[in-house]
């Protein structure tokens, strides 16, 4: 249920982000999803990825700062309106989204949203009781 | 353990009598040995024989770095050649070195004043020590090497750089004592813990010296290295260390050893002579020294001086730990900044690590300062909003230490280089082309 996010600190410089990809590219290691969130200064790059204590390893041995981060993974109906009934039964149940993003699958062409909460075990409440389905961590991890 | 007793406990009567005596002798032979002072003293219209108590000292001209170095390179010497046993000379930064020269006595001399202060630093026969100043031209490796031999401490003079070994040899050959700069030290102790030594070394006592270093600095080489740390003071144009160090007993300001050298604090503007307890500019006059006598040495250091009995049972004067030269203060838009301030109020926010580099740059007209911050994995967070939170809270630390606002660049760890000798905390780009800066 509780998908592992890695996030990595980039300073706003040209290259860095090219080095975090090779680093783990290197290692074998497969990105399933990629958000970037920047700043004038300096960007916070967070990845789901199909073995996070390789891709770990390899950036903290390059000196990257890096920090964890339990997210939920959301399967949205290919239909309009799909992310809209989800967003709506959060909301009635007064949860603060952090952040969110969005990749759509390859097998089933179906959505998947990456959410970080202010509150995960009270988000997971609320959307198990709206019928939303979540993903596990393995399929997630196996996208 | 008080190394010197009858010198470092004598009463301050007998010890103005004995600094009187032998300012006397040390003036009368620079007279009359070194042309640059005869000329210096006669343009200022004073003889030795005008000097008849110590306060009669600001009679004396002042003595500049860029005296030493107009005499380049043995002008200022006071023997023939024949009786110099040692040249050292000055990190120059800019131009030509000062060279200083030593006669056998000199050394001797310099030897105790380093096993006193060695001493107070809690070090003994019974400990291992590890120098790693370079061993050179620079005065740091050698005069603590030879005061460690005078206490007969075991020397292992490792020297600087080559980190790695620098562990191998703590760990195999169990140092208990440590020689070095404060930003090695702190690098050192970085090292040994990403190295999993943390509770392998058999580290007690640690010297540190050769730059300016804060009270939270300490406590952090502290509680890297296991050890307890102490300040020690010197320059090569007086001795090298050994003019002051502090006692591990109480730790509150450094004991100078002042029946070698008379210490005066002047304000670095009006140059008049500040009462004890004022912060100002060390001036230092070498009472004893043969070679390379020197009156009224203005160090650009500033400190204050404690003339209490200290609780360790010395008598001698304690001078504050510098807080920054007046050269190397910063004035950014007419405020006065130091580097150290930087650290201190960088310590002070939850999780932040002393790694910081301030940068000078020109924004159009005005001078402008930019403060990077390496962001360790204490401070880094996947919100957004902590890390604005966390530049806006560093931003405001800074701005209410250092009375400016400065732009702040959060940037990745090792991106500030680690150095093994003086950290160099300050780029300034005021003359250059800059890049990624000030954006």
């Amino acid at each position: 249920m509780k998908v592992k996010q890695l996030s990595i600190f980039l300073q706003n410089q040209s290259g860095r982000l090219a080095e975090v990809m090779g680093a783990i590219g290197n290692e074998g290691v497969n990105i399933r999803a990629l958000s970037l969130a920047d700043t004038s200064g300096f960007g916070i790059l967070r990845l789901i990825v199909n073995d996070i204590d390789k891709a770990r390893e390899v950036l903290q041995g390059k000196q990257f700062t890096v920090s964890e981060t339990d997210v939920i993974a959301v399967e949205i109906p290919d239909v309009p309106g799909g992310l809209a009934k989800v967003l709506s039964i959060l909301g009635e149940s007064g949860i603060n989204i952090e952040y969110m993003y969005a990749f759509v699958e390859k097998a089933s062409k179906d959505a998947v949203v990456i959410f970080r909460f202010e509150d995960i075990d009270a988000a997971i409440v609320a959307l198990r009781a709206g019928g939303v389905n979540i993903l596990a961590a393995q399929e997630v991890y196996a996208l | 353990m008080i190394w010197d007793k009858k010198h470092e406990c004598m009463p301050r009567g007998e010890l103005e009598k004995l600094q009187l005596k032998r300012l006397k002798d040390s003036v009368t032979r620079s007279y009359e040995s070194v042309p640059f002072y005869r000329d210096k003293m006669n343009k200022a219209g004073v003889k030795p024989s005008d000097i008849m108590t110590l306060a009669d000292i600001t009679k004396l001209p002042f003595t500049e770095k860029d005296d030493m170095r107009a005499n380049y390179p043995f002008g200022l010497f006071a023997v023939p050649m024949k009786d110099v046993v040692r040249i050292h000379s000055s990190s120059g930064t800019t131009g030509k070195p000062t060279v200083v020269g030593y006669t056998r006595k000199d050394l001797d001399t310099w030897a105790e004043c380093c096993a006193r202060f060695i001493s107070a630093a809690g070090v003994t026969d019974e400990d291992i020590v590890q120098i790693t100043f370079g061993y050179g031209l620079f005065t740091g490796g050698f005069g603590l090497h030879y005061g460690m031999e005078k206490v007969g401490a075991s020397v292992i003079p490792s020297g600087s750089g080559n980190t790695p070994r620098q562990l191998m040899l703590m760990e195999d050959y169990g140092s208990t004592a440590l020689v070095c700069t404060p930003s090695y030290g702190l690098h050192l102790g970085e090292a040994a813990q990403e190295a999993g030594l943390g509770g392998k070394l058999r580290m007690k006592w640690g010297l540190f010296g050769a730059e300016p270093w804060t009270h939270e600095m300490r406590s952090e080489i502290e509680q890297k290295l296991g050890l307890s740390a102490t300040d020690n003071y010197g320059l090569s144009e007086i001795i090298g260390p050994g003019v002051s160090g502090e006692c591990e007993a109480v730790k509150d300001g450094m004991h100078i050893s002042e029946d070698h050298f008379l210490v005066e604090v002047i304000d670095p503007e009006t140059l008049q002579p500040l009462d004890y307890g004022s912060r100002g500019e060390l001036v230092i006059t070498s009472l004893t020294k043969e070679a390379v006598p020197v009156t009224r040495y203005r160090t650009r250091d500033i400190s204050r001086l404690n003339p209490e009995p200290c609780a360790c049972g010395r008598t001698n004067a304690r001078m504050e730990k510098v807080r920054g030269r007046t050269d190397d203060m910063l004035i950014i838009r007419g405020v006065n900044v130091f580097p150290s301030q930087v650290e201190t109020a960088l310590l002070e926010i939850e999780g932040t690590e002393p790694h910081y580099m301030l940068v000078l740059y020109k924004d159009g007209a005005m001078d402008a300062l930019e403060v990077w911050v390496e962001v360790s994995e204490k401070m880094f967070s996947d919100e957004m909003k902590q890390m604005k939170a966390l530049e806006e809270t560093i931003k405001n630390k800074l701005k209410s230490v250092l009375g400016v606002s400065v732009k702040l660049k959060l940037v990745e760890p090792r991106t500030i280089a680690r150095s093994e000798g003086k950290a160099k905390r300050v780029m300034d780009l005021r003359n250059q082309e800059q890049e990624g800066v000030g954006r």
